[in-house]
């Protein structure tokens, strides 16, 4: 495991507690990539997302999933059942010690268990704590059950995704977790500049539901200033007209797709200009796109007969190029577009070998070191990458309870057996 | 809007990446100059429907006044140096924070990278949020988020299994670049705090979405799997997929995670005869005869409104949705409880719904409470009250078309 010297993160001074299931682990992770000292609290036995995969040599094991590996890490772990009174009381003598805690119950379990926001303040004035749920603490969905199809679907996202004759549509991997995860992560910063000018925690209340609504940009307000409903269109752009007209976006290539579109502006200028010439060199312009007076297109007058007449001739060249031939000349010919990259091709990218973004993180558990996606962001000063795999359960028990807190290991070994943690 | 109370933030910066960063700091009392210029302004202003009534204005746009509310509106043209390159300098001597999204390079060329801006104000933080990163083979290479969508793998992940990819609305990425700038800034405000130091971050929106897709990376990585598009399917639900319901293109979504689950929700549906058949009964069944299980499904649904279908089984404890269009979500009862829009008035525009922060502070309430500035708006103010140019200099570089 690569050595916990997490002191060069810019948050390295600050606790996080972390009882957040997977609509809230990247807030946990964010933190702890900018250096705070994050424990995942889990429930004895082990988080209910540790079932999640895929995982490690495609064996279902709590200790393997990638899910875990991948939005855990930069946490230390610990075990501790909230619903026991012994391990109520292991928390707030946690949370009198926390700067952030966050969580994903249903609204008001909580102030069930008196760990509310009102009893944690009480005993933690400065605590910020982060609650995390599909559509908020209050309000007539605030106790509706939801996975990321509903999240998706409420957001109004998936109105806008898929084809027009078919169902509406999310994406294939989760997105409304870490979008909610990083949104809330925001939100508790926010909190925390306020806590560390006037000394006072808050509660921050994030609504998954809310935090999709910048999913899809701008789409709402079509309606909003012209009563228009953006509708989902397959794989064609919409709302870039005052016409109507839509252009393509993925086209078939020889191994794939390409994400091309034909833009106005200066930009979608050169990149017309620019493909017409690529084209040509191949013999395969047609005379009226040679002729096209490029400085004089604009975009958003464009009619739908004229984009067809224009896209016809571009999706015959497409046709015959890979999706890494056109990445390469899309980066010297200084065009707009790139491929429909799957992971393989993400991994290929020499843009991410030159930065240094893959981090190899060390398992010794399972003898093998892995790349990850690493750092979200360079800093000049501080860094912010994994300083530490994700925990396996209760790997941190020892750690955090007894040196921590102080608990000695006799009764350690006693809570155990009471199933405390 | 107290949290951010008396942080300074200056955008030399347009579009979605750097302006939403600053919009989300504005909407919590931070002073957010925007800085243009009429020899270019925000390309939202002038390349990005809609515009109200579909008339084209710089003051028109939707877009726009969703990412700049809470601003003040400066205009520098840039390429008056030096004249200009001193303004910005002292622009950014005044500023906490600076926000930039041009392609890497730009602010070298124009004289105000961080390293110039850093002579004038040493504690300067200041953040350069682009496609790809300032560095690496492919850093110049420009491009809009919606297409850096495709390249960081999402738009492979949506669609049907052999069909092609589907489009994700609008530049997807920049917004999830968005949450990790903001994060970026406000960790880099406390490490000043405590140590005096400024910093530069250099955030590439490449590098943020992919944190999103960590597990699958690492399933590529470790078990050379290759993550591809499967519709509305999940591995860990059966039945999961969107509905159709009463009316007209209306669609309702419901998963189903548990065997407990499938009874309950059978229940819900009123036993049906089908239901009970075993080609249904466990979730690997079911997961066998998905196509005919949402068919059926489909059937049932069609007769209720999505709103009858999400109220019915939420009762029942079942997970399920309405599919809410961009009409339903100004009047989705949630969003509207939260609320999630605050309506002001805008010259151009009229009545305009602006978004609300995802997340709600107990102490300090969020804006917006200032509709988005128009073009130069506060160039009066900002230039004479805030960084104290005299009436002589301000005049002087107004009649330059320096501040133009």
């Amino acid at each position: 495991m690569s050595s916990d010297n997490r002191s060069a993160g810019l948050l390295a001074p600050f606790r996080v507690l972390d009882l957040a299931d997977e609509l809230g682990f990247l807030c946990g992770k964010i933190l702890g990539d900018l250096g705070a000292d994050v424990i995942k609290i889990e429930r004895p036995g082990g988080d209910a997302a540790r079932r999640l995969g895929p995982f490690y040599g495609n064996r279902p094991d709590p200790e393997k999933s990638l899910y875990w590996f991948g939005f855990n890490n930069n946490k230390r772990g610990i075990t501790l059942n909230l619903e026991s009174a012994k391990g109520r009381q292991l928390f707030s003598q946690l949370a009198v010690k926390a700067d952030f805690i966050i969580d994903t119950f249903p609204p008001g379990y909580l102030d069930s268990l008196a760990l509310g926001y009102a009893a944690l303040s009480r005993i933690n004035p400065r605590v910020i704590l982060t609650s995390i749920t599909p559509f908020g603490q209050t309000g007539p969905y605030s106790q509706f059950k939801a996975s990321d199809i509903e999240i998706m679907a409420l957001s109004g996202c998936m109105s806008l995704t898929g084809d027009p004759d078919r169902p509406p549509l999310r994406v294939t991997f989760p997105q409304s977790y870490v979008w909610t995860g990083s949104y809330a992560a925001m939100g508790a910063l926010i909190a925390h500049h306020y806590r560390e000018r006037t000394g006072e925690g808050q509660h921050v209340d994030v609504s998954a539901q809310a935090c999709l609504l910048w999913a899809f940009s701008h789409a709402h307000t079509f309606w909003d200033l012209n009563r228009q409903v953006e509708k989902r269109a397959g794989s064609f752009m919409t709302g870039r007209t005052i016409t109507g007209a839509k252009m393509r976006v993925f086209w078939p290539c020889k191994d794939g797709y390409l994400n091309f579109i034909i833009y106005g502006g200066e930009a979608g200028r050169r990149t017309n200009q620019a493909l017409v010439q690529w084209m040509d060199s191949k013999g395969m312009a047609p005379e009226f796109l040679k002729q096209k007076d490029w400085k004089s297109f604009d975009i958003a007058q464009v009619t739908q007969a004229e984009i067809d007449r224009m896209e016809e001739p571009i999706a015959h060249f497409f046709a015959a190029i890979t999706k890494a031939e056109f990445f390469k000349e899309v980066v010297q010919r200084e065009m707009l577009g790139y491929p429909v990259a799957s992971v393989k091709e993400i991994f290929a990218d020499p843009q991410h070998e030159a930065r240094g973004f893959w981090q190899k993180v060390e398992h010794p558990e399972l003898k093998a070191s892995i790349d990850y996606p690493g750092g979200f962001t360079k800093f000049a000063q501080g860094a912010c990458q994994i300083w530490r795999r994700a925990p396996l359960i209760g790997e941190h028990n020892q750690e955090v309870y007894g040196e921590d807190l102080g608990v000695p290991s006799s009764e350690l070994s006693e809570l155990k057996r009471q199933g405390v943690i | 809007m107290e949290a951010l109370k008396g942080v300074k933030i200056v955008e030399f910066a347009a579009f979605a990446a750097g302006p939403a960063v600053g919009k989300h700091l504005a909407d919590h009392g931070a002073t957010v100059v925007h800085v243009e210029s009429r020899v270019r302004p925000d390309g939202f202003r002038t390349h990005y429907p809609p515009y109200k009534d579909n008339i084209h204005g710089l003051n028109r746009s939707g877009l726009f006044a969703l990412c700049n509310n809470d601003k003040l509106d400066i205009t520098l043209n840039l390429k008056k140096a030096p004249k200009a390159t001193e303004l910005a300098k002292k622009i950014a001597a005044w500023a906490d924070v600076v926000i930039e999204n041009f392609s890497p390079g730009t602010m070298a060329r124009l004289g105000i990278d961080y390293e110039a801006l850093k002579q004038a104000k040493p504690e300067l933080i200041m953040l350069s949020t682009s496609n790809l990163g300032q560095s690496g083979p492919h850093a110049h290479h420009a491009g809009f988020g919606s297409q850096l969508s495709s390249l960081a793998g999402f738009t492979h992940l949506t669609g049907y299994p052999g069909g092609s990819p589907q489009i994700l609305y609008g530049p997807y990425i920049d917004y999830i670049a968005v949450a990790y700038g903001a994060a970026a800034i406000l960790a880099a405000l406390d490490y000043r705090r405590r140590t005096g130091r400024g910093n530069y971050i250099d955030t590439a929106q490449y590098e943020t979405g992919l944190q999103y897709l960590a597990p699958i990376l690492l399933d590529y990585k470790v078990n050379g799997a290759v993550a591809d598009r499967n519709a509305n399917r999940d591995p860990q639900a059966a039945p999961h997929g969107a509905y159709p319901c009463e009316g007209d293109d209306n669609w309702c979504v419901l998963s189903v995670h548990t065997e407990g689950e499938w009874r309950t929700f059978c229940e819900a549906m009123g036993s049906p005869a089908w239901s009970a058949d075993k080609k249904f009964a466990t979730h690997a069944a079911r997961k066998e005869n998905e196509n005919d299980l949402d068919r059926r499904i489909g059937e049932w649904t069609c007769g209720f409104t999505p709103r009858e279908i999400m109220e019915k089984l939420q009762d029942a404890g079942i997970r399920a949705g309405v599919v809410n269009t961009m009409k339903d979500v100004y009047t989705d009862p949630q969003l509207a409880q939260r609320p999630q829009w605050v309506e002001l008035e805008h010259p151009e525009i009229g009545k305009m719904h602006y978004q609300r922060p995802p997340f709600l502070l107990s102490k300090t309430p969020p804006g917006p409470s200032k509709r988005d500035p128009l073009l130069a708006e506060h160039n009066d103010y900002f230039y004479k009250e805030l960084l104290g140019l005299s009436e002589e200099e301000y005049r002087q570089l107004v009649e330059e078309q320096v501040i133009y």
